[in-house]
């Protein structure tokens, strides 16, 4: 009997070291992958230059540029909105009120709607909906609003990544500790003069981890922004928010589907990979360090 | 006798289903220090928390009769319970400092209140600091995070917070529970002399305490409010043979 405790724990044991090897192995051949084929070409006229040649010379510059204005403006949209939500979740609505519950099941559905839908959502909505109307309203009917453009891509990736400054603002809200709000409520504070001044600054680190999640999570998607903004290739930078707008990730996509060469485009593709990953790589980097330093000055 | 500040009149008190408190009736006099002693669980918290209202923040809590602060019902629905508790002010079992520097965990309540000069606002800081006798232990430091105090220290900040308000009751939930025997004699030291300005309520498992620093003393068990009179009565010839076996230990 022990003898056999002793083999499936060691077992055991053997299984979860192999599990955590794995993944780790995973991804540095994935790194080891992408920086193989995309040192080449990975050089600072490629991160400063616009495309050349039918994109397969020059650099990817206006994509960069786009894919962080489109995070920028996607924040801007998502943040305020998804925070006040969660302030109102966490501070005013009762647990099991029927306006509360339901308002978690929006967002848990929001949660797992695939990113294509979302996409089609802002074709329909921003696009032909808000967009065509607001033409319709004040340009009498000239079209402007109504096509993609980065306004309702950034719009329409704020949706998607919603439910995650929702959760993350929720719950750092939550980890302020109640008798900080008593100590606030029993100096004559009220309710919203506590939320102000004790709870939304107890938990900024929480809604900046929050943002930078969404953030991270928005330059990577490309599904959202398919059909309401993104273009294959634009000769200048988007300078008005009624214009497209390049991205790296759809960069990507269109280098490894519909180039001229699709062969002799694969270091672009993977170098484009190489800079994507690293501002991911650079935003979750950036919001742990803004996170601790949060942290220490709190205590 | 000194005025009744505070009157509770039946006052029954459930959390949810459970009564925690059963019809509590007692006359607490201005500028003195009352105790509430008795076993965990007793109510004498939940009953502290009655006389600012703090169980309004718990949804399911409901009570019946009444609490006069100054012979005003203040679970009448007119009441202010933001002001209601500008004048009751309360120190909490655990030190519950803000993240922020000592001087503006003190001029948090008036900052609430409308005053914002700096020479004003460094004025009532001055006062409220050194009437909790800790002016001179944070003079030169106002301006670090209140989180850099120890623990008594951090204690003695809040009641300075607390005083900053200019309450005229304040309630205390075992102020020295979780403090050295150094710390929690300063507090007592304290108590001792702001009862001259303010009347006080002290929660405490600390027999000894509330026989040193109170005048009155209640006696809670399951709920109920089994003795209350002078300290010096309770603590030598109770009425109650239970208030006798709670005080020299023989249960609690």
């Amino acid at each position: 009997m022990r003898r056999q405790n002793a083999i499936t724990g060691g077992l055991f044991i053997g299984l979860t070291a192999f599990s955590a090897i794995l993944i780790i192995a995973v991804i540095i051949i994935l790194l080891v992958v992408i920086i193989n084929g995309g040192k080449g070409t990975f050089s600072w006229e490629f991160l400063t230059a616009f495309p050349e040649d039918g994109m397969m010379k020059g650099g990817i510059f206006p994509a960069i540029y786009g894919t962080v204005l489109l995070v920028l403006i996607m924040s801007i949209a998502a943040v305020p909105f998804g925070a006040i939500t969660a302030v109102y979740l966490t501070e005013y609505a009762r647990e099991n009120s029927i306006i509360a519950q339901s308002i978690r099941f929006a967002v848990r559905t929001l949660a797992t709607v695939p990113s294509i839908i979302f996409g089609l959502f802002g074709l329909g909505f921003f696009i032909k909906f808000v967009g065509t109307g607001m033409d319709d309203v004040f340009l009498g009917g000239q079209l402007k609003w109504g096509q993609p453009n980065i306004l309702w891509a950034s719009f329409t990736m704020a949706l998607l990544t919603l439910p995650v400054v929702i959760v993350s603002v929720e719950e750092a809200i939550r980890a302020v500790p109640r008798e900080l709000r008593e100590a606030s409520l029993a100096l004559g504070a009220t309710k919203w003069e506590t939320i102000k001044r004790i709870v939304i600054p107890g938990s900024r680190s929480g809604i900046m981890t929050g943002t930078i999640l969404a953030v991270s999570r928005g330059a990577g998607e490309v599904a959202p922004i398919l059909f309401t903004g993104a273009a294959y290739y634009l000769a200048t930078l988007p300078t008005s928010l009624s214009d497209q707008f390049m991205n790296l990730g759809y960069h990507i996509y269109i280098m490894a589907t519909q180039s001229a060469n699709v062969d002799e485009s694969l270091s672009i593709q993977f170098a484009t990979t190489m800079v994507l990953l690293l501002l991911t790589f650079t935003l979750n980097l950036a919001a742990v360090i803004i996170r601790s330093r949060l942290r220490r000055k709190a205590r | 006798m000194k005025d009744i500040k505070i009157k509770t009149r039946d006052l029954t008190l459930y959390y949810g289903a459970n009564m925690a408190l059963n019809s509590i009736s007692l006359d607490i006099p201005e500028k003195e220090v009352t105790a509430f002693i008795g076993p965990s669980g007793c109510g004498k918290s939940t009953f502290l928390r009655t006389l600012n209202r703090m169980n309004d923040l718990i949804d399911s809590v409901r009570i019946t009769g009444e609490v006069l602060v100054d012979s005003v019902n203040i679970y009448d629905k007119q009441i202010d319970v933001v002001n209601l508790r500008k004048k009751v002010g309360m120190v909490f079992q655990k030190s519950n400092p803000f993240a922020k520097s000592i001087f503006e965990n003190v001029a948090y309540g008036p900052r609430i209140n409308g005053i914002n000069k700096k020479s004003d606002l460094e004025g009532i800081v001055e006062s409220s600091l050194q009437k909790a006798f800790i002016w001179e232990e944070v003079k030169d430091r106002l301006h670090d995070s209140a989180m850099g105090l120890s623990g008594g220290q951090q204690q003695r900040m809040c009641i300075a917070r607390t005083l900053a308000v200019e309450p005229e009751i304040i309630l205390m939930d075992e102020p020295a529970s979780a403090l050295d025997p150094i710390s929690t004699a300063k507090i007592e030291e304290l108590i001792f002399e702001l009862k001259k300005d303010y009347t006080i309520v002290i929660v405490t498992h600390n027999m000894q305490q509330a026989a040193r620093v109170s005048d009155l003393t209640a006696f809670f068990y399951l709920g109920e409010l089994i003795e209350f009179g002078k300290t010096r009565k309770i603590f030598t010839t109770p009425d109650k043979k239970h208030t006798e076996e709670y005080i020299t230990g023989r249960f609690g």
